[in-house]
């Protein structure tokens, strides 16, 4: 456990407890923007200020086939807001005594203040504000990519893999895969920079990379589609399209193969998808005369359709699992205006989720449980216009989190960190990222109109081929 | 019977010529009678030419206008259709986050309900549209709200609930494109499509 204040970002009050109580204080989420928190009593815990953040170098390197690698690690490493990326100035004048490691002589990790030491001027970097240093290089076909941990002066994890070519489908979401080994290694958390993002633009259904790149038609016909979500397995996922006079729902595998109609009975406008965490049921709304209600069917088997809410003067829609799978929260307009319930899985004992103040808050929608569970974000009519929310679901508060133009549609990368949102704050409506914990804020393409977007699960290996 | 009658007219026309041509009886020369006879065989034939032209003149006649009648009765008859179609088609209006029915909407669809009325296999399509202002996912819900409205006002007015469907595509199908009250006001609407029985609509 790292506890020491080596720097300012890591500080701990109370030390001599911390070790013992982190381990049972339950992690609350820390927000950047949070100024209304108050200090009652003594509070133990490890305090983040944002903006101090642990530094890491890029080490440039002699093999110029790493560049474009080199490239993407360090963009993934710097969208993961998680370090102070140092750049080098002028790579040449401190590669003097980088010698990377090669396949000669690197050592293992365990090899502590090996040899991989003797090679990496420390004290310079640890000068520059480095604590982590990254180095790339080849041996052979294999890409080695060593992880320095620049206060204990040695490599803390060495990975070997071969990459695709630079030409290959598959190549930027293997390069990605070592940014979040990176993330893995230096600070013990899964990173997000081998995900992707599903989005609606001009009626077809996209997915594009986090970073921004590979953008991907992967709707396969002409009828218009709406709200597109991952399984949690990131290897398929579903959307909704206008057919003649109803809604139908499709299952969709990653990569090669075809799409699959989900069994639905009658003509109903069938809408907004949502895979439970164990894959095999899909909840969604439909709408029919009655109104618009929850309804669940067993994908995996194609049958036993349920129904969760029974609206009759309300329409119930949106639904979202935990991640554990035992709630989902919902959309219903039961108080009137729209507004975020919850219920069991089974469609018992719904209740109110977010409050809000009858006849002074404004609709509330698009609700998405948070992948870790603590948060639902949702998007909420202020003044009329539309502003991304927090709920936190443990204390039931309720927080805003932008206020810059009209802002909707909030999706949870894995990391439970960052949301992906529309917004129209650059003049027209795009897809944009927040990180909550620092505030930061870039948009994902420049492309008007995209919109409805759904942050995919860390995706498995196979998943990184063309869809 | 027209036809006949104009004959007859035509007939008649023939004789007050023929009667006022003809010259005063010959008094003092009845050797010339021939002459006489030659003239009047002549006139006899001019007589027949021209009554033969204006017959076949009248028979044009009658069977332009006949041709015209059936020309305009089939204008008629699309038009009524077309009108018919047009009235059907009307869209109806909402208030903003809302779906009951206007007052001054209820017109509109008291001629829906009297058109379905008298064409009794005709089948309809309701589709509830929204404006861009609410949540995109939501505005299918409303939407499915604003076609439902209609469909029940026109199911209480005695039709039949199996000849109208209802969908809803939301914020998804503007019909004005601009980002103001006045485009928004136009795509909060219900549509209103035919989708079956609508070949030879009958005005109600």
């Amino acid at each position: 456990m790292q506890t020491g204040s080596r720097r300012d970002g890591w500080t701990v009050r109370g030390a001599h407890l911390a070790a013992l109580l982190l381990t049972v204080y339950p992690s609350t989420r820390l927000f950047a923007q949070d100024t209304s928190a108050v200090d009652r009593g003594v509070r133990i815990g490890i305090i983040y200020r944002p903006g101090v953040r642990p530094g890491l170098v890029v080490l440039p390197g002699a093999a110029a086939a790493l560049d474009s690698v080199r490239a993407i690690i360090a963009r993934d490493l710097d969208l993961s807001d998680r370090f102070e990326l140092i750049t080098l100035p002028g790579g040449d004048s401190i590669r003097m005594s980088a010698a990377p490691p090669s396949a000669g002589t690197s050592r293992a990790p365990t090899g502590g203040r090996g040899g991989a030491a003797a090679g990496l001027n420390y004290q310079l970097y640890q000068a520059l504000g480095a604590d982590f240093a990254v180095g790339l290089a080849l041996a052979g076909d294999t890409t080695v990519l060593a992880v320095h941990d620049v206060a204990a002066g040695s490599v803390r994890r060495e990975f070997r893999s071969r990459l695709p070519p630079l030409k290959d489908p598959g190549f930027r979401m293997a390069v990605h895969r070592l940014a979040d080994h990176i993330l893995e290694a230096t600070l013990g958390v899964g990173g997000i920079a081998a995900t992707r993002i599903l989005f609606v633009l001009d009626g077809k259904a996209y997915v594009i990379d986090e970073d921004g790149a590979d953008k991907q038609l992967v709707s396969s016909s002409d009828h218009q589609a709406m709200s597109p979500a991952w399984a949690p397995d990131g290897r398929r996922f579903s959307y909704m399209e206008f057919w003649a006079g109803h809604g139908q729902l499709f299952v969709q595998p990653v990569g090669p193969g075809k799409r699959q109609p989900v069994a639905t009975t009658g003509q109903a406008l069938d809408f907004t998808p949502a895979f439970s965490p164990d894959g095999k049921t899909l909840a969604f709304s439909r709408a029919t005369e009655e109104g618009t209600d929850i309804y669940a069917v067993n994908i995996k088997d194609n049958c036993c359709l349920q129904r969760l809410t029974v609206g009759r003067f309300s329409d119930n829609l949106s639904p979202t699992y935990s991640p554990e799978g035992q709630r989902i929260a919902f959309v219903s307009t039961r108080p009137g205006l729209p507004q975020i319930y919850v219920m069991a899985a089974d469609g018992t004992d719904q209740q109110l989720f977010a409050p809000f103040d009858y006849g002074v808050t404004g609709s509330s929608n698009a609700p998405d449980w948070s992948p870790d569970g603590q948060s639902v974000a949702f998007h909420r009519d202020v003044g009329g216009t539309l502003q991304v929310f927090v709920l936190d679901v443990r204390t039931r508060a309720v927080r805003q989190l932008t206020s810059l133009g009209r802002n909707e549609d909030p999706t949870w990368a894995p990391d439970s960190r960052h949301l992906a949102f529309v917004s129209d704050r650059s003049g027209y409506r795009q897809l944009w990222i927040i990180d909550l914990e620092t505030g930061r804020i870039r948009p994902l393409l420049q492309q008007s109109g995209a919109r409805l977007p759904a942050w995919s699960p860390r995706l498995p290996e196979t998943a990184s081929s063309t869809p | 019977m027209k036809r006949l009658s104009l004959i007859v007219l035509s007939g008649i026309a023939v004789v007050a010529l023929a009667a006022c041509s003809h010259n005063p009886p010959p008094v003092t020369t009845p050797q010339q009678p021939n002459a006489d006879s030659v003239a009047a065989a002549e006139r006899a034939r001019q007589d027949s030419i021209d009554r033969a032209a204006a017959e076949a003149r009248a028979r044009e006649e009658a069977e332009r206008q006949r041709q015209q009648r059936i020309a305009d009765s089939l204008a008629a008859m699309g038009k009524t259709g077309e009108a018919v179609r047009t009235m059907l088609a009307t869209l109806i209006h909402f208030d903003y986050d809302k779906a009951n029915i206007r007052p001054e909407d209820a017109s509109i669809l008291d001629q829906k309900v009297a058109i379905l009325q008298a064409n009794p296999n005709l089948r309809i399509r309701i589709s509830g549209h929204c404006d861009e202002r609410g949540s995109d996912e939501y505005n299918l819900a409303l939407g499915n709200r604003r076609a439902t409205a209609a469909k029940q006002y026109l199911v209480s007015h005695g039709i039949e609930a199996q000849r109208i469907e209802t969908v809803s595509y939301g914020e998804e199908r503007p019909l004005a494109q601009g980002h103001d009250e006045a485009a928004w006001a136009q795509n909060r609407r219900d549509e209103f499509e035919i989708i079956g029985g609508g070949d030879a609509l009958k005005q109600p």
